[in-house]
């Protein structure tokens, strides 16, 4: 079996274009202006030793050991620290250099513990180092002042310190620590967060967490790193240390969020040992959160159901079956149904957590073997207002650039995303180009952290009332208009004139204005008016946004509206520029690509268009109908009605992640055959009488793909622990249903998708496995993908302005409900927190918490900590109290990680007007003083918990 | 994390004002405190991190670098011996001795009374006059008996 080793050239690449040849070792090496010696000896092939130094930090030259020799130069300069020049003669294995290595070594392993457990197993450098610089002995003994004994002759040694383990997932151990402050380094230039400092001086200087803090309390966000950089075994995974070193590794895809991270898998026979990111991953470059590096524990958790269950009634307890028993009862029923309501009774839901060939093969089977376009996604519960929203205006359902473009930015404009908290690793890149002295703009109701963060502070931060992003928009969009400030040549050569024309009369016109909309947003004009100045003229200006713009009655409004900022100052097109969604889940923007809405087929393409339907009803041999099908939110209500009857959910808890939770619960208890395939008993499930079990994405081969277009790779590494993938299970559905299917590998299903989707049809595993991954459009004219769209020109030929006049929701604050609740996420936790939960990261963050700001809680007699009820017109939930200014009055905040809190409860039915994306992010709130949970909590709790009673089957015997 | 007391809070609010928007405010932030204070407390380093837009990991790799920032106020006395070389060949090691046993503290500590903290440096540039201490800021050169004596007293006055 393989392992996946990268080469580490000592210090970051060059960026220059000038060429500089130089000779080392007697090699001319020819390498970019502003590489050290180390890369370029690298790169020849010539390895220098080294334990301060990688190719993901700067140099600095601390550990002494990567000493050469320049021929003409006095001493012995650190290679890591000394650019290549043109003509420079280099020796590395001097023996002057070899003497000096070996004196370095040393004294460092003279304060190394002989017996480090990771030296022995080959998991730390300093082993190795010694070995290549040829030490024998060390002639100072290990007696003397140390860090390594906790006690010597019966006396206490000041210098030693105990190991800190206080954080679940990694372990510290100083005494095996060399202070090169790698770990240092890489939270600061690869993480940004500075959780890290060398305390002391000296023979005293320690590597501290916070102000000598154990790591869990100390600011680390367990990001990781860290353990990746430390070149010793003083920072190791605590799986490492548990399970050893692993044996066999394959690169493969995060399954969180839509940064899409790729990661070594590290293996010992079918169990993960860790999960390491790929340097060559170019989503992530090597950097990792603390959930796809640490929390793939859910993967393995006792509550996996790995049997098929079914049941008559959802009161009765589940009883296990065979998964030949299952299917043949889902068909049966899938079939009754039908003949019984008709066809359009039954439906199917495609999960943004499965790959790209899962959710075709799922919307196959509604389309094909349902005859019906009953599909839909949780999409729909997120970025669907991105989709129509930049396809009525450029002309595609997708963000324009690559995570590699941010580092070309002048300006970020970040609007209703939190990135430090959802989407952790772009974060950091983020920061990291912020550092270097782009500037930010946050639209957000919320102070995030990014608004102001160690060494990252936001230029402007205009905290608008949830809901007004439409009106503050505009508002910038006007600025720039009446101050002249528009891109004219670009618009003249690149979008539709009269519309554009149409679009700024529109924006100048008074309500527009920057005062006007102070008042309905509470932003101050002159705010607005200096965001919209840097925005359009600090250079390379970049949007990037997230469900705080979708998530309203006017998501699909707002969308545009930031599209016609982009396009009125020529923000498209090249790198650094650009309109970019940060998707939520992992195959978000994949399971939009794949046909999963009941109007699209794969592509965006509407079903409405004959010729797209020809190409499937070709392939797939039968007549698809013309009309789209029912959304999520329609399949719910039809339930309620009694027209629909039967649903077939992969992978996504509707119950707990769709608007108006006692509706879902409703439209799904009115339903006669729920079938839940899913990894665990989830709050869905509840209301389920089959229950197919799920795959992880560590038991299939696929691809996901990232927020960036990026189709990346998902390489199976155990073997389903319920017998079938996903697509395997849907496919054995489809045989039951009497399709003829025989998809023997997931590739022969991307084959299928190419063959019919024109922006996929360049894609194949072949070109995945060669390229590592592509952006889509991935075709004739672009074979190795398109990292930045509407380079030339849009896709839909010239951009299009559309007019975004502001209304107000319908969800108002009043008497009753005066305060406005938004929602978003938090570090540690994902989503539904389905997986997160069943992992450490709870240590983080163990409950949902409501953040209230001081006045707010006050004025209502509520103290930090304290149980306060959360009340809406949908219903009402409680929790408890965090009391802070990150709110502003009015506002009030909340997750939704935890099934207990069900904030989903509070949430209303209101929607955006295109796609109806529900209005998650703004709902008129009380709060008030409580002293547990609500009747609903409880009532739910009951049904939950005898709900998922399971009859284990006897051994037949 | 502990909040800071608000009195202390309140006394370094104008030292941290006062250097906040200069180049390089973190050293003479920590100085204004310490003259102020007499020493910077541990309280205080998520106030500066904050208000410079550091981490407090830091505020606190800045402040423990250097020996002469204290965690806790000193004696009313502060006695600093030099133990660097020239010093130690003159003799020091037994004035230091001494003044140890006269003041009855070891290096690093502050007497119960309150009256002095004895504390070592490596050099202050008067080997000419080996061995030297420095006393609150003045500098005291070729030490002996006599005048270790005399510092004692000074110091228990």
């Amino acid at each position: 079996m393989c392992f996946v080793n990268e080469i580490d050239y000592g210090t970051p690449a060059s960026r220059s274009d000038k060429t500089v040849t130089l000779t080392i070792d007697g090699k001319d090496v020819t390498v970019p202006e502003g590489t050290s010696i180390m890369r370029a000896a690298r790169m020849a092939g010539i390895e220098v030793p080294k334990l301060c130094a990688n190719d993901m930090v700067k140099a600095f030259g601390s550990c002494r050991l990567c000493l050469v020799e320049i021929e003409g130069r006095a001493g012995t300069p650190a290679s890591c620290t000394t650019p290549v020049a043109e003509g420079l003669k280099v020796s590395t294995q001097t023996e002057r250099v070899q003497a000096i290595r070996r004196g370095i070594m040393e004294l460092y392993m003279s304060d190394h513990p002989e017996d480090c457990p990771a030296c022995a197993a080959g998991d730390c450098e300093m082993a190795r180092m010694a070995e290549t610089v040829g030490l024998k002995e060390i002639r100072y003994g290990r007696e003397g002042e140390n860090h390594i004994w906790p006690a010597h002759d019966g006396a206490a040694n000041p210098h030693f310190l105990e190991p800190d383990l206080s954080n679940p997932y990694f372990a510290y151990d100083p005494s095996q620590c060399i202070v090169c402050s790698l770990c240092v380094r890489a939270c600061e230039e690869v993480q940004g967060t500075f959780a890290l400092t060398v305390e002391g001086r000296g023979f005293e200087s320690r590597i501290s967490a916070g102000m000598n803090e154990p790591f869990l309390e100390s600011e680390c966000v367990s990001c990781g790193a860290c353990v990746q950089a430390c070149p010793t075994g003083a920072l190791r995974e605590k799986s490492v240390i548990e399970l050893g070193m692993p044996e066999w590794s394959t690169v493969t895809t995060c399954a969180y969020c839509g940064v899409g991270c790729s990661f070594k898998a590290e293996m010992k026979g079918e169990q993960v040992v860790r999960m390491v990111p790929y340097k060559e991953g170019k989503a992530n470059r090597g950097h990792s959160c603390v959930k796809g590096r640490f929390a793939y524990g859910y993967a393995t958790h006792k509550d996996r159901i790995l049997n098929p269950m079914i049941r008559e009634k959802i009161t009765d307890p589940w009883r296990e079956v065979t998964w030949e028993e299952a299917l043949a009862h889902v068909a049966k029923e899938f079939r009754r149904i039908q003949y019984q309501y008709g066809r359009g009774a039954i439906g199917g839901i495609t999960s943004s957590r499965c790959t790209n060939e899962e959710t075709y093969l799922v919307q196959k089977l509604v389309r094909q073997g349902f005859g019906n376009n009953n599909v839909d996604t949780c999409a729909r519960v997120c970025h669907s207002p991105t989709g129509y929203g930049l396809k009525t205006t450029f002309g595609t359902s997708a963000g324009t650039q690559d995570f590699d473009s941010v580092e070309h930015a002048d300006v970020v404009m970040l609007i209703g995303a939190n990135p430090t908290d959802a989407h952790p690793v772009f974060a950091s890149r983020m920061k990291k180009r912020l550092r270097e002295g782009a500037k930010l703009i946050v639209i957000d109701p919320r102070r995030i952290d990014l608004v102001r963060t160690p060494h990252v502070e936001a230029a402007y931060h205009l905290p608008l009332r949830p809901g007004t992003n439409v009106a503050v928009l505009t508002a910038l969009a006007h600025v720039i208009v009446s101050e002249g400030l528009v891109d004219e040549a670009f618009v003249r050569e690149r979008c539709e004139w009269d519309a554009f024309e149409d679009w700024a009369e529109f924006v100048l016109q008074p309500e527009n204005s920057p005062e006007a909309v102070e008042k309905v947003s509470g932003v101050p004009a002159e705010t607005i008016r200096a965001a919209a100045r840097l925005y359009a003229t600090g250079g390379n200006a970049a949007i990037y946004y997230g469900l705080g713009v979708t998530e309203h009655s006017q998501g699909s409004t707002a969308v545009m509206a930031i599209a016609n900022l982009a396009m009125a100052t020529g923000n498209i097109g090249r790198p650094g520029v650009g309109v970019n969604p940060l998707r939520g889940q992992n195959n978000v923007q994949g399971s939009c690509d794949m046909g999963s809405f009941p109007h699209e087929l794969p592509g965006y393409r509407h079903i409405s268009d004959e010729a797209t339907r020809a190409i499937y009803e070709k392939i797939w041999g039968v007549k698809l109908d013309e009309e789209p099908g029912l959304r999520i939110n329609n399949m719910l209500d039809a339930a309620v009605e009694g027209s629909f009857k039967g649903i077939y959910i992969q992978g996504e808890d509707i119950l707990q992640s769709d608007p108006n939770t006692r509706h879902v619960a409703e439209g799904l208890a009115a339903m006669e055959c729920v079938v839940v395939h899913d990894l665990f008993l989830n709050e869905t499930a509840n209301y389920a009488h089959v229950f197919l079990p799920g795959s992880t994405f560590l038991e299939k081969d696929g691809t996901f793909i990232n927020a960036e277009r990026r189709i990346n790779r998902v390489r199976k590494v155990m073997e389903p622990k319920s017998r079938y993938a996903d697509w395997e299970a849907t496919q054995e559905l489809a045989r039951a249903l009497g399709l003829n299917w025989n998809y023997k590998h997931p590739s022969e299903i991307m084959d299928e998708i190419a063959a019919t989707t024109p922006t996929f049809a360049g894609v194949s595993y072949d070109l995945l496995e060669r390229e590592g991954s592509v952006q889509w459009p991935c075709n004739e004219k672009a074979p190795l993908g398109t990292p930045v769209m509407h380079v030339d020109g849009f896709v839909r030929g010239k951009g299009k302005f559309v007019r975004t006049a502001y209304v107000a929701t319908d969800e108002k604050t009043g008497p009753r409900f005066p305060l406005l609740l938004t929602t978003g996420r938090i570090l540690t936790q994902y989503n539904v927190g389905a997986q997160t939960r069943r992992t450490d990261n709870v240590v983080w963050h163990a409950e949902d918490r409501l953040e209230i700001h001081p006045f707010d809680a006050e004025n209502r007699g509520i103290r930090d900590g304290d149980w306060v009820k959360l009340a809406s017109r949908a219903g009402e939930t409680t929790l408890r109290a965090k009391v802070t200014n990150r709110v502003a009055p009015g506002v009030v905040y909340t997750t939704f990680h935890h099934p207990d809190t069900q904030a989903n409860v509070v949430t209303t039915e209101y929607a955006d007007w295109a796609t109806s994306c529900p209005e998650y992010k703004v709902t008129a709130v009380q709060v008030s003083p409580s002293n547990g949970p609500t009747e609903w909590q409880r009532d739910y709790r009951e049904h939950a918990q005898k709900s998922r009673r399971v009859v284990h089957a006897e051994p037949a015997e | 994390m502990q909040h800071a007391d608000t009195e202390i809070v309140s006394a370094v609010t104008p030292i941290i004002e006062r250097w906040r928007h200069e180049e390089g405010p973190l050293l003479p932030i920590l100085n204004g405190i310490q003259r102020e204070l007499g020493y910077v407390p541990r309280e205080v380093l998520p106030v500066i991190a904050d208000a410079l837009n550091l981490s407090r990991a830091e505020v606190y790799g800045v402040v423990s670098f250097y020996h002469d920032y204290r965690e806790k106020p000193a004696g009313r006395h502060v006695l600093k011996l030099c133990r660097a070389e020239a010093c130690q060949s003159m003799g020091g090691e037994a004035i230091a001795e001494r003044l140890q046993s006269l003041l009855g503290v070891k290096f690093g500590e502050t007497a119960a009374d309150g009256s002095v903290t004895l504390e070592e440096v490596y050099c202050l540039g008067l080997c000419a006059c080996s061995p030297a201490a420095m006393l609150d800021g003045e500098v005291i050169g070729r030490l002996d008996e006599e005048k270790a004596a005399e510092i004692a007293r000074e110091v228990r006055a």
